[in-house]
């Protein structure tokens, strides 16, 4: 039991691993990446839309999100909302704080968009809807789709800071069972490769996406 | 000038000031532009000619005075002497009856070349999906470009971007048809495909054209009406034959000739050779080609 590494306790520590990653780590990362997806662009368009005193406020905020670490708003929201449960404040605080980062990509992509396009829109006397549904938005997020997959990777990476507020995640049950075997190493490298299994295939698939989405040329 | 007949214009511009910054692009300019008629604007670059065509489309806004589309006010009116802007829905009412070609096509390159044309039916004038893509089919075969309905706009040339835009605007069945430069952004020998598509449309259609365009043979071809603007005022007005024959104003002679003329005679295309005769005749056809009819004597022929 003394040895640097233990085979048999790696594959007993599996399981536990798995239904960390099932139940929590990729749970959050999905439902957190669709509400950071979503939020992203409503924020985005209000700041372009909305009139400028909202604006500024909108842009207030994102700055004040995007410059404290998630930890800390884990533990805010944690300590200020008692009566929710840990794992959904764990998924609006992921959800929250990279829609700030996701506006700024979308925000970008927008801008990326000719102003004839614009222009275009006012020639066919298109309502405002139409024109950001049909032919802002799909122009936009085109462009922004790897970089939208990479923040939806790095939350995937960040989840283990659910640990801050007892969210038992992946690494959390890690640590769990290497205290009850009095031995973490299995437990935590399995986690680690875990993570690399899932992330590198996501990022090939977001490669694949974007060239998917570039307009036939 | 008013219109004849006391017939409302398609086009009014009233006093009007377009101002970028500091910059006096138009100060005070007034014209109509009668129902039917294609009015071709010609000039220097930064005469203001493409800000009146986006004036008129609203994309841009007016620093003073007022535009009226058949007869009604398009952005502001006046309202017990008080300048007053008019709310975006009205802007909107009346935009619909006005379509535009951009010099940069602005296509949709998230749509199909039909989807492009059908959108603004559809989601505007709440046409039929199955009487819009009818409609679309009508109006590609007439720009030539009936097979190409589930092409994306990127993967057609520039002129035949520039067809698919002419279809699209058309699908509105605009009463105005404003063409900014449409051919400008396209090679030599592609021009000529697009301007006679536009020749086609002006003799089939009694739509108002306001147009700008370098194509001095193509505005003597297809317009009326030539205004020659410079410093944001009009210089002369004239209809063709008196413009490109007999040009008042020295202003329009010389941009004439640093336009058009023949680099090596000087003669105006449309022009007997200098020298030929004491007073340049107005050819009865604009079917001379350009510069093989050019004699070889020099000479300045205005």
């Amino acid at each position: 039991m003394n040895d640097i590494w233990n085979w048999e306790l790696a594959w007993e520590a599996l399981p536990t691993l798995l239904v960390g990653f099932f139940t929590v780590t990729l749970l959050v990362t999905v439902v957190s990446t669709a509400i950071a997806a979503i939020l992203g662009l409503v924020i985005a368009i209000a700041r372009r839309s909305a009139p400028k005193p909202i604006a500024a406020v909108i842009r207030f905020v994102i700055d004040f999100i995007r410059m404290t670490p998630i930890v800390v708003q884990l533990l805010f929201a944690y300590y200020a909302f008692t009566n929710i449960d840990p794992l959904t404040i764990g998924i609006a605080v992921f959800g929250i704080h990279y829609s700030t980062y996701m506006a700024e990509v979308y925000r970008a992509g927008i801008e990326s968009v000719p102003k004839g396009q614009w222009e275009a829109t006012t020639a066919l006397s298109m309502s405002r809807r139409r024109t950001w549904v049909a032919v802002i938005i799909p122009q936009a997020v085109r462009a922004t789709v790897p970089a939208l997959g990479n923040y939806a990777i790095s939350m995937f990476k960040d989840t283990p800071f659910l640990l801050s507020i007892g969210v038992v995640e992946m690494v959390q049950a890690g640590l769990v069972f290497g205290g009850n075997h009095f031995k973490y190493i299995e437990a935590i490298t399995l986690a680690g490769i875990i993570f690399l299994l899932a992330s590198y295939p996501t990022s090939l698939l977001i490669c694949r996406l974007e060239k998917r989405l570039a307009f036939r040329n | 000038m008013a219109a004849p007949n006391g017939a409302v214009p398609a086009i009014e511009f009233r006093d009007v000031q377009k101002r970028f910054g500091d910059t006096v692009v138009l100060d005070g300019l007034n014209f109509t532009v009668a129902k039917g008629d294609r009015v071709t604007l010609i000039g220097p670059s930064g005469s203001g000619k493409t800000t009146i065509l986006r004036l008129v489309m609203t994309l841009e806004d007016l620093t003073d005075g007022y535009i009226f589309i058949d007869g009604e006010p398009l952005t502001h009116a006046e309202v017990d002497g008080e300048r007053v802007e008019l709310k975006p829905k009205h802007k909107t009412e009346i935009r619909k009856r006005i379509g535009m070609v951009f010099q940069q096509f602005n296509l949709f390159p998230n749509m199909t070349v039909i989807e492009n044309i059908i959108e603004a039916p559809v989601h505007v004038l709440g046409m039929s999906k199955e009487d819009a893509i009818e409609k679309a089919r009508g109006l590609l075969d007439q720009v030539g470009l009936a097979d190409k309905e589930d092409a994306h706009p990127l993967e057609l040339s520039g002129g035949q971007q520039q067809r698919v835009a002419i279809a699209r605007a058309l699908a509105m069945d605009p009463e105005i048809l404003l063409l900014d430069e449409v051919t400008s952004a396209l090679d030599p020998e592609i021009v000529g495909e697009v301007l006679g598509i536009l020749k086609d449309v002006a003799e089939s259609t009694d739509i108002t054209m306001l147009i700008v365009t370098h194509e001095m043979q193509f505005a003597r071809d297809v317009s009326n009406r030539i205004l020659m603007f410079d410093g944001g005022r009009i210089v002369e007005e004239g209809t063709p034959e008196e413009f490109f024959t007999n040009p008042k104003e020295q202003r329009t002679r010389d941009f004439l000739q640093a336009v058009v003329a023949d680099p090596i005679t000087g003669a105006l295309p449309w022009q007997p050779a200098p020298g030929a005769s004491g007073t340049p005749a107005a050819p009865a056809t604009p079917t001379t080609p350009s510069t093989t009819s050019t004699t070889t004597q020099d000479g300045d022929p205005l």
